[in-house]
């Protein structure tokens, strides 16, 4: 495989072909935030605050580095001015939906983002689709979706599917980064109250 | 709407799943909605997650998951139409159904919508009853075009 060298924060990286900016800069151990990315799924893109800022041919541009493949020559800021106010940015806007997530709450101190920026419109859950996507390409038991569009999107449990997998797994819980995920569960375990998972929370 | 006439439909698209908003939407212009019944046995039959079919179902306005009347009225509520008198046919509509836009009167007759444009500003205010334009309408005609439908 062809080794693609870039620069990342001023230090050189091998990387493979196919490699995103991400994967290269946690090789050489430098931390990029994210929210919605998760090794073991297929990239997704959703929350953006992986932006960096990368340099080709003297031309600047932001982009999403859990996608955005590795190329040779790349010149790649994981933190510079503007990179962090976009971050601060997101951060403020992701607050307004889960105010009181803990993820969402360090990183806001860390880049100064201000939770009471936005009003308040408390739906909790971020659209990170974690726990969808995990739900279905690493269980493949597709027991919870999304639905609906735009600001009305959310996601939905199938209680058939619910009722008869997640007592014994449950494996998206702490992959989510607000608590949407365990009232979406919670209550379709009530509206299913006859099933056995009753006693198992 | 039975399980034969939803595998006759499925069958038709030679069960792809490639075609599953085809089949949706066969069924959502024959039933006017999608009972979660035929959404289950669409996944069983084509293979597809139902949380798959339940986004697509829920994304594009084309489909219903709640019953849906016999005729569709929509309403154009755009500038054109808006500032001809569209609001007053609307009222004349929801007064003669007892219903609101978004809303499926007990006997299943009507199902009342309002649309931003139906591209014939020209005939506004308009209404369509069916896929059926009614242009100039005034509350008397908009009365009288509805009572043609049973
Ligand atoms: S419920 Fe949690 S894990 Fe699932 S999409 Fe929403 S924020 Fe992400
Ligand atoms: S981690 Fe890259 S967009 Fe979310």
């Amino acid at each position: 495989m062809d080794e693609i060298l870039l620069t990342i924060d001023g230090k050189e990286v091998a990387a493979n072909e196919g490699m995103t900016i991400l994967e290269a800069a946690q090789k050489i151990g430098i931390y990029i935030p994210t929210l919605c990315h998760h090794e073991l799924l297929e990239p997704y893109g959703a929350c953006r605050l992986c932006m960096v800022e990368i340099e080709n041919r003297g031309r600047i541009q932001y982009v999403a580095s859990c996608l955005y493949p590795v190329e040779n020559n790349l010149v790649v800021r994981t933190r510079s001015e503007k990179v962090d106010k976009i971050r601060k940015m997101i951060l403020e806007l992701l607050l307004a939906h889960a105010p009181d997530s803990r993820d969402l709450k360090e990183l806001a101190e860390e880049y100064g983002a201000d939770r009471n920026r936005f009003d308040r419109e408390a739906s909790f859950c971020v659209h990170c689709g974690l726990c969808v996507r995990y739900c279905a390409e690493v269980k493949q038991k597709f027991a919870v979706g999304f639905v609906d569009r735009g600001t009305r999107r959310e996601i939905s449990f199938v209680p058939k599917i619910a009722a008869e997998e997640c007592w014994k797994c449950k494996e998206c819980f702490p992959l989510c980064p607000t608590e949407a995920l365990q009232a979406a569960y919670v209550y379709v375990q009530d509206i299913t109250a006859k099933s056995p998972f009753k006693l198992v929370l | 709407m039975d399980n034969a006439t939803i595998d006759q439909i499925i069958d038709k698209h030679h069960g792809e799943a490639s075609s599953l908003i085809q089949i949706l939407l066969e069924i959502q212009g024959q039933n006017h909605w999608l009972p979660k019944e035929a959404l289950e046995r669409i996944s069983e039959r084509l293979e597809v997650p139902f949380t798959r079919i339940q986004h697509i179902a829920t994304f594009y306005k084309a489909f219903s998951l709640v019953p849906k009347g016999r005729h569709e009225v929509h309403i154009c509520m755009g500038t054109a139409c808006h500032v001809r008198g569209a609001q007053r046919v609307l009222e004349t509509v929801e007064d003669l159904t007892g219903i609101k836009p978004g809303e499926t009167d007990l006997d299943l007759k009507y199902s009342l919508e309002i649309v931003n444009c139906l591209g014939c500003c020209a005939l506004g205010p308009v209404m369509e009853i069916d896929g059926t334009v009614h242009g100039n309408m005034t509350p008397a005609t908009t009365r009288d075009a509805l009572k043609k439908y049973e």
